[in-house]
C-alpha cells in the first residue's frame, strides 16, 4: 500500500520548514453512519517527527482533529540532504512511518 | 374570376407560410449557443470586473481575498494529492483482459478532459467523462465505478490533472438532438426546484461571492473546470455527479440518478458556456 | 426581486393551508382514513416524480406517516399523509409554473 504520509521539508540554512499531509479517517466516535450506527473512534494519538534521532515535533492528537490532517511547522537546524523521520500511532495500535530528505 | 380567388387564396397561404417561416427563424434565434456563452461570460466579467476571466475557474477563491490567500497556501500541499496518486495508479493498472483506460480514449486519455462532455451523434446522447470511464470499464469486462466519489473521483482527478490549463472546448454538432440536449441542460439550470424553490442559477448566477452560511458561493462560470474537487465539507473527493446530486438535495429536491439525461445535458450546457476557460481540476474547496 | 417576493408569499399561503390541513385531522382517525390519505399522497408524489421534481420533505413525511401507522397512531399518520400530499401538490405546482417561468432567469 502506498504510504499514508506525504512530507516536504525545506531548509533555509538556519531553520527547516516542514509540511506534512497524513491520510487517516480520524473518526471521532460521535458520528453515525447511514444506517444510524455509531462509527467507532479511530484517530491518530501521536505524531512524531525525528531529526538526527531526536524528536523535533511531537503532537498528541485526539478525536477533534480533522480527517486527512495537515501539519506545518519549522524547527531550528536541519541540513539539506539529511533524513527526517515521521511516524504516527493511532488508537487501534496501527502505525505508519516514512522518511523524507530535507531539501 | 375564379382564378383571381384562387390566386388570392395562394397569396394568403404564401403570407401565412412566410409568417410561419419568420416565426421558426425567430425560435432558432433564441437557440444560439455561441451568443449564450458570450452573454454568460459577459455577465460574470461585468459583475466581477476585478476578476480575470481565466480566474473564474478558481470558484469562491477568486471572489474573496482571505480565502484566496488560504487557498494559495493549500495548493502547495493540496488535499486531493492522495486521490490524484490513486487515480494515476488506477489509470495505469491493466484490466483483467490486459487492456487499460488508455485504450479507450483518444491520445491515450492524456490531456483530453477539456473535450468532455461531447455529443455522440450515433447514440443521440451526451457522453460525459464519467460515463465514458464506466463504459470503458464495462466494455472490458470490469465492474463500473460508483459515479459520485472514490475511484471515479480519483480517475477523473488524474485525467483533469493531465489537462490542466487547456481551455474547455465543447462542441455542439449540427444535429438538432445536440441542440435539444443543450437547451434541456439550460432549462434544468434555470428551473426552480425543491421545497426551497431554488434553481442552480439562484445561487450560482444571482449570488456568487455572497455567503450562504459560512460558505462563499461559487460562480457558475468555470464551476466545472475545477472538477473533481476535494471538498472539506464532504471530508473527501467528489465528482460532478456528486456536486449535482448534493446541490439538489440541499434545496430539498430528490436528486435524480447520477448521469440521468438531465444531469448529462446540464453538464453539456454548463461546460459549453465555460468554453475557453482553462481546466483547473482537481480542485479543493472549503 | 418583486417576482421572488410574490413567489415566497405563494409558498407562505401554502404553508398555512398545510397547517389547517393538519388541524382538521385531529378528529380520531382509523386505519382506513390513513390508507386513503396515504395513497392520495403517494399518487401526488408519483406525479411529481414523473415531472422529475419530488421534494425530499414529501418523501420523509410519507416515511414518517408509515411509521406512525405501524405504531398504531392513525391521527398522526393521517396528518402526516395530508402534509405529504400538500407538499407533493406544491411540487407539482412548482413544476407547472416553472415550465416557462425559468426563461425569466436566463442570462441574455
Amino acid at each position: 500500500m502506498a504510504s499514508t504520509i506525504r512530507v516536504r521539508a525545506t531548509s533555509s540554512g538556519e531553520t527547516t520548514e516542514v509540511q506534512a499531509l497524513i491520510q487517516h479517517p480520524m473518526d471521532s466516535g460521535f458520528v453515525k453512519d447511514a444506517s444510524g450506527n455509531l462509527i467507532p473512534p479511530h484517530f491518530i494519538q501521536q505524531l512524531t517527527f525525528e531529526y538526527g534521532g531526536k524528536p523535533v515535533f511531537v503532537a498528541d492528537w485526539g478525536p477533534a482533529v480533522s480527517k486527512d490532517p495537515y501539519v506545518k511547522f519549522s524547527f531550528k537546524g536541519g541540513k539539506k540532504g539529511d533524513d527526517l523521520k515521521i511516524s504516527w500511532v493511532d488508537n487501534k495500535g496501527a502505525t505508519d512511518t516514512s522518511t523524507a530528505k530535507i531539501q | 374570376m375564379r382564378a383571381t380567388i384562387r390566386l388570392a387564396a395562394t397569396g394568403v397561404t404564401l403570407a401565412m407560410l412566410l409568417l410561419g417561416a419568420a416565426r421558426a427563424s425567430h425560435a432558432a434565434d433564441s437557440l444560439n449557443p455561441p451568443a449564450d456563452a458570450k452573454a454568460f461570460q459577459k455577465f460574470f466579467t461585468d459583475k466581477f470586473p476585478k476578476v480575470k476571466l481565466e480566474d473564474f475557474v478558481n470558484g469562491p477563491y477568486s471572489m474573496d481575498e482571505g480565502l484566496y490567500k488560504q487557498w494559495k497556501e493549500k495548493e502547495e500541499f493540496p488535499p486531493y494529492e492522495f486521490a490524484l496518486d490513486a487515480g494515476r495508479d488506477l489509470f495505469a493498472k491493466p484490466f483483467k483482459n490486459g487492456k487499460s483506460f488508455a485504450d479507450c480514449f483518444p491520445n491515450k486519455g492524456i490531456g483530453i478532459r477539456q473535450n468532455y462532455p461531447y455529443f455522440d451523434e450515433k447514440r443521440g446522447k451526451v457522453i460525459t467523462l464519467e460515463v465514458a470511464i464506466n463504459e470503458c470499464l464495462e466494455s472490458n469486462g470490469e465492474k463500473p465505478f460508483s459515479y459520485t466519489k472514490d475511484d471515479m473521483a480519483s480517475v477523473t482527478a488524474y485525467m483533469a490533472f493531465t489537462s490542466r490549463g487547456k481551455p474547455f472546448d465543447i462542441k455542439i454538432p449540427n444535429d438538432p438532438r445536440a441542440l435539444a440536449a443543450y437547451e434541456n441542460g439550460k432549462k434544468y439550470f434555470y428551473t426552480r426546484r425543491g421545497q426551497l424553490n431554488f434553481s442552480c442559477a439562484t445561487c450560482h448566477v444571482q449570488s456568487p461571492g455572497d455567503h450562504i452560511r459560512a460558505e462563499v458561493l461559487a460562480p457558475a462560470l468555470g464551476i466545472l473546470n475545477a472538477m473533481p474537487i476535494y471538498r472539506s465539507e464532504w471530508g473527501g473527493m467528489g465528482t460532478i455527479s456528486r456536486r449535482f446530486t448534493s446541490c439538489n438535495s440541499q434545496v430539498r429536491a430528490v436528486p435524480l440518478k447520477p448521469q440521468d439525461d438531465e444531469y448529462r445535458d446540464l453538464e453539456y450546457y454548463l461546460s459549453y458556456v465555460s468554453n475557453g476557460l482553462p481546466i483547473s481540476g482537481p480542485g479543493a474547496r472549503p | 426581486m418583486r417576482n421572488s417576493v410574490i413567489r415566497i408569499s405563494v409558498f407562505c399561503a401554502m404553508s398555512v393551508l398545510l397547517a389547517s390541513g393538519a388541524i382538521s385531522a385531529w378528529a380520531a382517525s382509523t386505519e382506513a382514513d390513513y390508507k386513503a390519505a396515504y395513497s392520495a399522497a403517494e399518487t401526488a408524489n408519483n406525479e411529481a416524480g414523473k415531472l422529475r421534481n419530488q421534494w425530499t420533505t414529501t418523501v420523509s413525511a410519507l416515511k414518517d406517516a408509515k411509521k406512525a401507522a405501524e405504531g398504531g397512531d392513525f391521527d398522526k399518520a393521517v396528518a402526516l399523509s395530508k402534509h405529504a400530499e400538500a407538499l407533493a401538490k406544491a411540487s407539482i405546482f412548482q413544476s407547472t409554473e416553472q415550465k416557462d417561468a425559468w426563461k425569466a432567469m436566463e442570462i441574455k
